[in-house]
């Protein structure tokens, strides 16, 4: 690897909202460096500000004031389209209702970011099938959302997430929805991934055991990291 | 990119089958009707500059009684002279004398309508010659027992592949030498057979078969005008001439009157020209209608597809794949109504144009210009959608419920 320094790195970060009385802060000057191949649970209370800073890391939103940079390059200052770039290059999303849409395949939903990367058709469908294949659902490929259950709907948002080779895997309460022995089962996925393909995992929780399969648990609280603790290795 | 908006499109389109099918009605309804009346309305207007120029065009034609249908003193040998000579502007002058007579041909016999009238007839009527010849001025003269038969009567009498030239014909109480053979003109605009005739010089008409009391029985006058020179003033001077020489006082209406058929040619395909432009109109308004229709099931789309719209941007489309998504989705959904709408109208053309009694014109033009038309519609009723839809941020519309 070329770059030695960290994939991500926040300095300073700041977000307010409004403007003058009403204005609220929601990030209070963040600082902080997640290297590559990691696996951190961010965790804290509603209104923390927690879902700003995954905002701004996802490239989906931008800070007031501050640094933040991605494998090196400032992301602070690019506008909407060079974010999405960023965003369809780099990243991948896992969301806590799943987000597929409906009424559209397994297949076709995971077809989707190649679709806005523009790879042929042919290329797509193996692309797709085999990140299918990747979270254990190619014998579900001409399914429709609602033809699956719900751990089944997780992992296709995952093999969509994953098609296009992220470095960052962004997940909001990726297991919310799920009951506990599934979640297990969404975890275990992710954690392969995380050591099998070395995708770093970015991954917001309320619960403490499934922010336990984490190696690094960041709390947020009022604006500011209040704690960051890495362990020698996840005890899930 | 369009490619794959386009393919998306389709998706979306086959997803929501019933309500696009529904969108795109108006669409539909309004293009078929644009194509319809425009192809109808050049058929009609073909149709009736074709049978106007069956009559012959730059036509006067002069006949007794207040207007076209009614009836009253016929006209003289003189009258038609005094036309002739006094009145400027004209080429020339025909009478015409309408009888009916029985014709027998061996043990072949029907009744057909009998026209007198003289040599300039047969060009001022745009008559041409199957076989044989046309009778000559002389003849008229001469009051010659010779006759100009039409496709029908050679095809009742004699039959379609024979040539009655030089055969005698009875006709009425007289014989006749059959001359010419003319070729076959069809159906008139009120579906008679115009080839039921038998031609003869007016002379021998009035004095071989009709017997004329004082000279009268022209029922009716042609007049052909110098090419550029104006109709209405021929039409004034004959019914000024005509007054005198009728004796008509000055308070009285004319007993007779002429008709124009430049005038008819023009007052038709005016009016034809009125009515189909008008009812394009309102296609038109209806094909608005159809793209507001698109517009609004377009906003509704962008709403309750907030969420989707907002998965998308997260996971790569920038904020022009959604504008393109959507704008081809809308422009996809008008060009589904306009080429339905053009079929509709080819299906609806046939029977309706046979209907009417009008000719099926096809005119690539307007199909053209109709499917543009909605490609626009689509366009520029899916751009504002679009829009908001490509504006929508990416944090909000995940939120959307």
């Amino acid at each position: 690897m070329t770059d030695p320094g960290p994939l991500i790195a926040l300095r300073g970060i700041t977000k307010t909202y409004g403007q003058g009385e009403n204005a609220f802060t929601a990030l209070k000057g963040v600082d902080l460096d997640i290297a590559r191949g990691e696996f951190v649970a961010v965790m804290g209370p509603s209104g923390s500000g927690k879902s700003t800073m995954m905002n701004i890391l996802g490239c989906l939103d931008s800070p007031t004031s501050g640094s933040y940079r991605y494998r090196g390059i400032e992301i602070v200052g690019l506008d909407m389209d060079q974010r999405a770039r960023i965003r369809r290059h780099s990243l991948g999303f896992i969301f806590q209702g799943f987000n597929l849409l409906a009424r559209t395949s397994a297949l076709e939903n995971v077809e989707v970011p190649l679709l806005y990367r523009g790879y042929p058709r042919a290329e797509r469908h193996s692309l797709a099938r085999q990140a299918l294949a990747e979270v254990g659902l190619e014998s579900k490929e001409r399914n429709t959302p609602a033809e699956l259950s719900g751990g089944q709907q997780q992992r296709v948002a995952i093999a969509r997430a994953i098609v296009t080779r992220p470095d960052t895997l962004f997940a909001d309460e990726p297991t919310g929805n799920l009951d506990s022995s599934t979640s297990a089962e969404i975890m275990r996925l992710l954690a392969k991934l995380n050591t099998e393909q070395g995708i770093t995992i970015l991954m917001v929780t309320h619960e403490d055991d499934i922010a336990a399969h984490a190696r690094r648990v960041i709390r947020v609280r009022d604006g500011l990291i209040a704690s960051d603790e890495t362990r020698s290795a996840a005890n899930p | 990119m369009i490619l794959n908006a386009l393919l998306i499109a389709l998706r979306e389109i086959r997803r929501n089958l019933m309500r696009s099918f529904l969108t795109v009605i108006g669409i539909v309804i309004g293009v078929a009707a644009v194509v319809t009346m425009v192809t109808l309305g050049r058929g009609a207007t073909a149709a009736v500059r074709d049978q106007i120029s069956k009559i012959g065009s730059n036509m006067l034609i002069v006949r007794p009684g207040q207007d076209w249908w009614g009836s009253g003193t016929l006209f003289t040998a003189a009258d038609l002279d005094a036309i002739e000579l006094q009145i400027p502007g004209i080429e020339a002058v025909a009478p015409m004398i309408n009888s009916s007579a029985t014709a027998v041909f061996q043990e072949k016999s029907r009744s057909f309508s009998i026209q007198g009238s003289n040599a300039d007839y047969f060009r001022m009527a745009n008559w041409e010659l199957a076989l044989g010849r046309f009778f000559t001025e002389e003849e008229v003269s001469n009051v010659a027992a010779v006759g100009v038969i039409g496709e029908t009567v050679r095809k009742e009498l004699y039959g379609a592949d024979v040539d009655p030239v030089g055969t005698r014909l009875r006709v009425g109480s007289t014989s006749i030498e059959v001359i010419g053979v003319t070729v076959a003109k069809g159906l008139g605009g009120r579906g008679e057979d115009l080839d039921d005739n038998i031609i003869m010089p007016h002379t021998s008409v009035l004095r071989r078969l009709t017997g004329s009391k004082e000279g009268r029985g022209i029922s009716q006058v042609r007049v052909s005008a110098i090419d550029g020179y104006p109709t209405s003033k021929i039409v004034a001077d004959i019914a000024a001439l005509l007054r005198e020489r009728r004796n008509l006082a000055r308070n009285e209406d004319n007993d007779f009157n002429v008709f124009d058929s430049q005038e008819l040619a023009e007052v038709v395909s005016s009016s034809t020209r009125v009515m189909t432009s008008l009812l394009a109109a309102v296609a038109g308004v209806s094909l608005l209608v159809g793209g507001i229709g698109i517009m609004n099931i377009m906003l509704v789309s962008v709403t309750e597809r907030t969420r989707e719209i907002g998965i998308r941007m997260a996971i790569g489309a920038r904020a022009r794949d959604v504008l393109l998504q959507f704008l081809v989705e809308a422009v996809t959904l008008s060009c589904i109504g306009g080429l339905a709408g053009i079929l509709l109208a080819w299906l609806i053309c046939g029977p309706l144009a046979e209907a009417i009694g009008a000719p099926f014109l096809f005119t690539p033009g307007i199909n053209v210009l109709a499917f543009l038309f909605s490609a626009a519609i689509g366009i520029l009723f899916g751009y504002m959608p679009a829009r908001r839809a490509a504006r929508l941020d990416p944090i909000d519309a995940l939120r959307h419920e």
